[in-house]
């Protein structure tokens, strides 16, 4: 099962690029070679944020697998993405 | 002063906001350009607000509008406001564009976030559809799913910051969280109307189980300002502050036109009738026909073809028509015309406030040039009589503005002092005519008596009149006063008939009088004429004697002539004559 993410940051702001930084560890770790990430800048494509009503970055989308997810935040909180994704189970 | 100020404020720098009386306390809208924070209790009516500031500038001026709501979905805020009237479809796919951000109640939060990504979409939107105003509805929802109070206001500065490189008008609502004990939930909003450049405060509360609304102007940078709570009202019409006629706005259409008030001899006791677009008040205890004279007013009224309301507060209207009849003011025939509308508010519970507005709102809709309002006093039984005051203030000010003429009835508390009548709602002071009607017992009879107690830049008659209700309509008759005293009813109908009677035998006798002198000079004149017959018989009676006496002395010394002649004596004839 691939995960694909989706991330919105805004430009270069300190959160959005800890976000950033904090999701590719994240998969590095417990999704290795079954992750795909996209990151979008709001500023850059503000019609696809609008799209996919981002209002706060950073945001993370988890477009696969169903249902579709939202996190906000620098997601520096480890367990409380795993819980989310449903991976609580995956020991490192 | 501060009106004064306002009206000389420039209005350049202001956006009109479309709500009817906020841009007069505001002296011009809402700060062009900057960003203005609205705060209210729930239901103190924000989103009808922010959206009539929308709308209106969409509408009147072409000018775009982003709305966004945090609280309530888009849709159902759109479906609200079109309960008033407004149909936004067309102008929401051109000029208005609604930002769904309500946040979705599964939201993950993990670490540190911040609204950039809002308003990257904002910013590319309003540059996109070239918007001038944006709206945050209950940005206090988005605040409250930031961490702590450092964040709060770090946000809140971000979007502040945002507005003013924006250049668009901005306007932020708030639920106001003072009655909740929560301090820190409430700091940002305090905070936040520090920064702002204006700051309105709504309030919603209930005043002896009448609902208020009031709206205050907290700060304004670089305008002065109403600093007064106002009251508003969210009405047919949406969002309306109510307004007392500020210094600066201008000089009254003053009419010298005189209009008649539909009782016959009232207009002269007026010095012919009452200015067309003035106050007039009758004041008087119950019963003492206040109503039917407010309907002979808007009969008058109605054959000017002067299109009027009446508004009647402690009668159905087809009541009231029928009771007119009565007194033959037939005011259905003008409702079949057209011409007046009645409405009953018997049973209409509200503020004041309410009252004034749906007047308003019946009175344009109707385009009454009059308006009979029965009786006004009752405005002060539901609601305080603090606003009531304020309200009929309003009421007259309006009418003046509108050039309409306004009949107000009020009636009387039968405890007050009955030789200085108030009013209850003071509004005697502003009336420009004052009718006072008032009973007079005497006799064991109750009449109607009716007075001018003033009537400004106008003669009028000192007289109390006796006003009199009958079948055939309604009359005034002088009353007497003699002696002192002040009679009516069937007092003066019998001092009415007993100088009648005095008059009718002076009359007679006055005619035999005339009658036996005539007589008299008929016989002088007969008499004159029969003396005159007897003269002329002496006269030629005596002329007849003369010739006679005459006649014979010739025949005397005739014969004597002859005698002597024939004795042939001396002719010495006086001496004969004497020794005869």
């Amino acid at each position: 099962m691939k995960f694909k993410f989706r991330l919105y940051v805004a430009a270069a702001a300190q959160n959005s690029a800890l976000a950033t930084s904090n999701l590719r560890a994240f998969c590095r770790t417990y999704l290795p070679e079954r992750h795909e990430i996209e990151v979008v800048d709001v500023y850059k494509l503000p019609k696809r944020a609008l799209a996919d009503d981002i209002f706060l970055t950073p945001t993370l989308l988890k477009l696969a697998p169903l249902p579709t997810q939202r996190i906000i935040g620098t997601l520096s909180q480890t367990q409380t993405v795993l819980n989310a994704l449903g991976l609580e189970d995956i020991a490192p | 002063m501060n009106t004064i100020q306002v009206a000389n404020a420039k209005a350049a720098s202001k956006a009109h906001s479309g709500i009817t009386g906020f841009d007069e306390i505001t002296g011009g809208g809402l700060p062009r350009s900057r960003t203005t924070l609205l705060v209210g209790g729930p239901g103190s009516g924000k989103t009808i607000f922010a959206m009539q500031f929308l709308v209106h500038r969409a509408e009147r001026c072409n000018e775009p509008g982003i709305f966004v709501a945090f609280e309530e979905r888009p849709d159902r805020i759109v479906a609200n406001f079109e309960s008033f009237g407004g149909k936004l479809t067309e102008l929401r796919r051109k000029k208005l564009f609604f930002l769904d951000a309500e946040p979705a109640p599964d939201l993950i939060q993990s670490g540190d976030f911040d609204l950039g990504g809002m308003l990257a979409v904002l910013g590319a939107k309003a540059k996109e559809m070239g918007a001038r105003r944006i709206v945050f509805d209950a940005l206090d929802i988005l605040l409250t799913l930031l961490p702590d109070h450092a964040t709060r206001r770090r946000e809140v500065y971000r979007l502040h910051a945002w507005l003013l490189t924006s250049g668009m008008t901005g306007l932020i609502t708030a639920k106001d969280d003072s009655g909740e004990i929560n301090a820190t939930s409430k700091q940002p909003f305090g905070f936040m109307q520090f920064m702002v450049d204006c700051a309105v405060v709504l309030n919603h509360r209930v005043m002896l189980g009448v609902s208020q609304r009031d709206i205050r102007v907290q700060k304004y940078r670089g305008s002065a300002f109403d600093e007064n709570e106002s009251p508003f009202l969210i009405g047919k019409n949406g969002f309306e502050v109510a307004v007392s006629r500020s210094l600066g706005r201008g000089v009254l259409n003053v009419s010298k036109e005189r209009l008649s008030r539909g009782v016959a001899r009232r207009d002269t006791m007026l010095g012919g009738g009452y200015y067309r677009g003035a106050c007039v008040l009758i004041t008087g205890l119950p019963g003492t026909a206040k109503t039917t004279l407010g309907g002979a007013f808007a009969e008058a009224a109605c054959k000017r073809s002067e299109r009027t309301l009446f508004v009647s507060f402690d009668a159905e209207s087809n009541e009231v028509v029928r009771d007119l009849a009565s007194v033959s003011i037939q005011l259905d025939r003008q409702i079949k015309s057209g011409q007046l509308r009645m409405i009953s508010a018997r049973t209409v519970t509200g503020s004041a406030e309410t009252f004034l507005v749906r007047i308003k709102a019946f009175a344009k809709e109707h385009q009454a040039q009059c308006v009979v309002i029965d009786p006004v006093s009752t405005w002060s039984k539901s609601g305080n009589g603090v606003s009531t005051h304020s309200v009929t203030e309003r009421l007259i000010d309006w009418s003046k503005a509108e050039g309409m003429t306004l009949f107000c009835t009020s009636l009387m508390d039968e405890v007050s002092n009955q030789n200085e009548p108030a009013t209850a709602n003071q509004i005697s002071m502003l009336a420009d005519t004052w009718i006072h009607l008032d009973y007079l017992v005497q006799a064991g009879e109750r009449n109607r008596s009716l007075s001018i107690i003033k009537s400004r830049g106008m003669a009028h008659s000192n007289q109390v009149r006796e006003l009199i209700l009958s079948n055939s309509g309604v009359t005034l008759a002088d009353i007497y006063s003699a002696g002192g005293e002040v009679l009516m009813g069937t007092l003066r109908w019998e001092k009415e008939s007993a100088e009648r009677v005095a008059a009718d035998v002076t009359e007679v006798a006055e005619q035999l009088k005339r009658v036996r002198l005539d007589a008299e000079e008929a016989e002088l004149e007969v008499r004159v004429k029969s003396l005159q017959v007897e003269l002329v018989a002496k006269q030629v009676e005596k002329a007849l004697l003369v010739r006679t006496a005459k006649s014979r002395e010739g025949e005397l010394s005739r014969d004597r002539t002859h005698v002597d002649g024939l004795r042939g004596a001396d002719a010495v004839i006086p001496m004969r004559k004497g020794s005869r």
